[in-house]
């Protein structure tokens, strides 16, 4: 059960006209393909495999895509390692999705289902979006309902279900004529067995089944600005960003991220993209390293422990080909690495606090046409 | 310092009570200036260059979404399932 939680990976949209003027018509999404392969390696777990994605609209009005991920994961974690045997298991993911464009409003509808031996989630997603004040302001909003069914192996069939309802509000709105401000704010329910029938907890040292709480709700609000700082007359275009977002949950977690970055076109055909991010959580409230009480929830998911993570990461893409007005083809390279550091999960091999490396690998084609 | 002998009081609200005259007479004929789109179209040129979408490349940044999802205790407002940019 390498992946259970995915946020729908619905695209956009939505039609509320919060602003006042006129509507300005939006557009479908550009015909586009990507072809990528990707490597997930760090704390033992390495995760990595093809992915593949097609949009292609159809009469003007309506864009359909497909896309299909893989994740070969071998999972050897130090969660892995210190209560149980190293494994491999194979997740598959598919996603239909279509596009439409109904007066000024483009409408998206989508259906997902990620798949492994032992876990089971499918999800379908609305979303609308619409562009107003005369195209500088654009309003989205969203749903995500997701069903998941969960397993266990050894145990034949599944054991429990877990549902999950994600609302999410979205806001570009034009500044300038370089730089443009983002706001988006989710809100994420849960309800069912929302922990691993794998993963045990420590209570006066001796390890017993984890105890979670069955349902959960949380919200995250994020603020971004994006800006071309292109002195007048450069011949190389530049941006920067930074955005930071804060998360809050009834589990007591707080977490922010703050994440800034710099775009630069280096010669004809060659833009590269960096950036540094920060993430810095707090503890779920049941969460314990070796609880010293009995209580009705305990957990050691280390995802729910206090811990940062910093990231450094960069890609360059080169355009292989480019006709104008009929189809760029572009090659692109990426790496990221991460690091985490735990506050209050200790390594039981060394008794030191936890802390590992990881890294990201990237290689992909993508066309529009 | 407030004045004190009553003809100075007396001509500081008369002075008090033209000034509020003044003020409600000009709301009377005030009207909220409608705000236009201050930039227009042909000005968003740049706003549509690629270096302005850090994560265009949709598989590459659900890939990264995922890798976070799954470690960190927090979700939501990535901005991956759209968000959108009236800038095309």
């Amino acid at each position: 059960m390498a992946a259970t939680r995915r946020s729908g990976s619905a695209a956009v949209v939505a039609g509320v006209t919060l602003a006042a003027g006129a509507a300005h018509a939006v557009d479908l999404p550009e015909d586009r393909a990507e072809l990528m392969y990707h490597l997930y390696d760090g704390g033992g777990t390495r995760a990595s495999g093809p992915a593949v994605l097609v949009r292609k609209s159809m009469l003007d009005r309506v864009s359909v895509s497909g896309s299909y991920y893989v994740d070969a994961v071998s999972n050897a974690s130090i969660d892995v390692v210190t209560t149980a045997s190293p494994y491999k298991e194979t997740r598959n993911e598919f996603d239909l999705g279509a596009d439409y464009v109904v007066r000024d409003t483009l409408i998206h509808v989508s259906g997902s289902r990620s798949k492994e031996p032992d876990y089971v989630a499918d999800t379908a997603s609305v979303d609308l979006t619409q562009d107003v004040f005369g195209g500088m302001t654009t309003v989205a909003i969203g749903f995500t309902k997701g069903n998941d069914k969960v397993g266990q192996k050894g145990t034949p069939g599944w054991i429990d279900t877990a549902h999950h309802w994600q609302y999410r509000l979205g806001l570009t709105q034009i500044l300038t004529p370089r730089w443009l401000a983002t706001a988006n704010l989710e809100a994420v329910s849960d309800d069912g067995y929302l922990g691993s029938p794998y993963r045990v907890a420590r209570v006066f040292g001796a390890t017993v089944p984890e105890r979670d709480p069955r349902t959960r709700e949380s919200k995250a609000l994020k603020l971004g600005f994006v800006g071309d700082i292109t002195p007048e007359g450069g011949e190389r275009r530049s941006s920067v960003r930074a955005e930071y977002r804060y998360f809050w949950d009834t589990w007591n977690i707080k977490a922010s991220t703050l994440e800034l970055g710099y775009s630069r076109y280096l010669a004809p055909g060659w833009l590269a993209d960096g950036f540094v991010r920060y993430y810095k959580q707090t503890h779920a409230l049941f969460y314990s390293d070796d609880a010293q009480a009995e209580t009705l929830y305990v957990t050691r998911n280390k995802q729910l422990s206090s811990f940062h993570d910093i990231s450094v990461g960069g890609k360059v893409t080169y355009t292989l080909k480019s006709v104008p007005g009929k189809y760029d083809v572009h090659l692109t390279g990426a790496y990221q690495l991460l690091s985490f550091h735990y506050k209050d999960y200790t390594d039981i091999r060394t008794g030191s606090p936890y802390s590992f490396n990881a890294h990201v690998l990237q290689g992909y084609v993508s066309a529009t046409f | 310092m407030a004045p004190t002998s009553p003809a100075a009081r007396a001509l500081a609200r008369l002075a008090a009570a033209a000034l509020a005259a003044s003020v409600l007479a000009g709301c009377g004929s005030w009207r909220p200036k409608p705000i236009e789109p201050w930039v227009k179209p042909y000005e968003r040129e740049r706003l549509a260059d690629p270096i302005m979408k850090p994560g265009r490349d949709e598989l590459s940044a659900r890939q990264v979404d995922h890798v976070y999802s799954v470690r960190e205790g927090s979700r939501g407002a990535t901005g991956v399932q759209g968000g959108g940019c009236g800038c095309n």
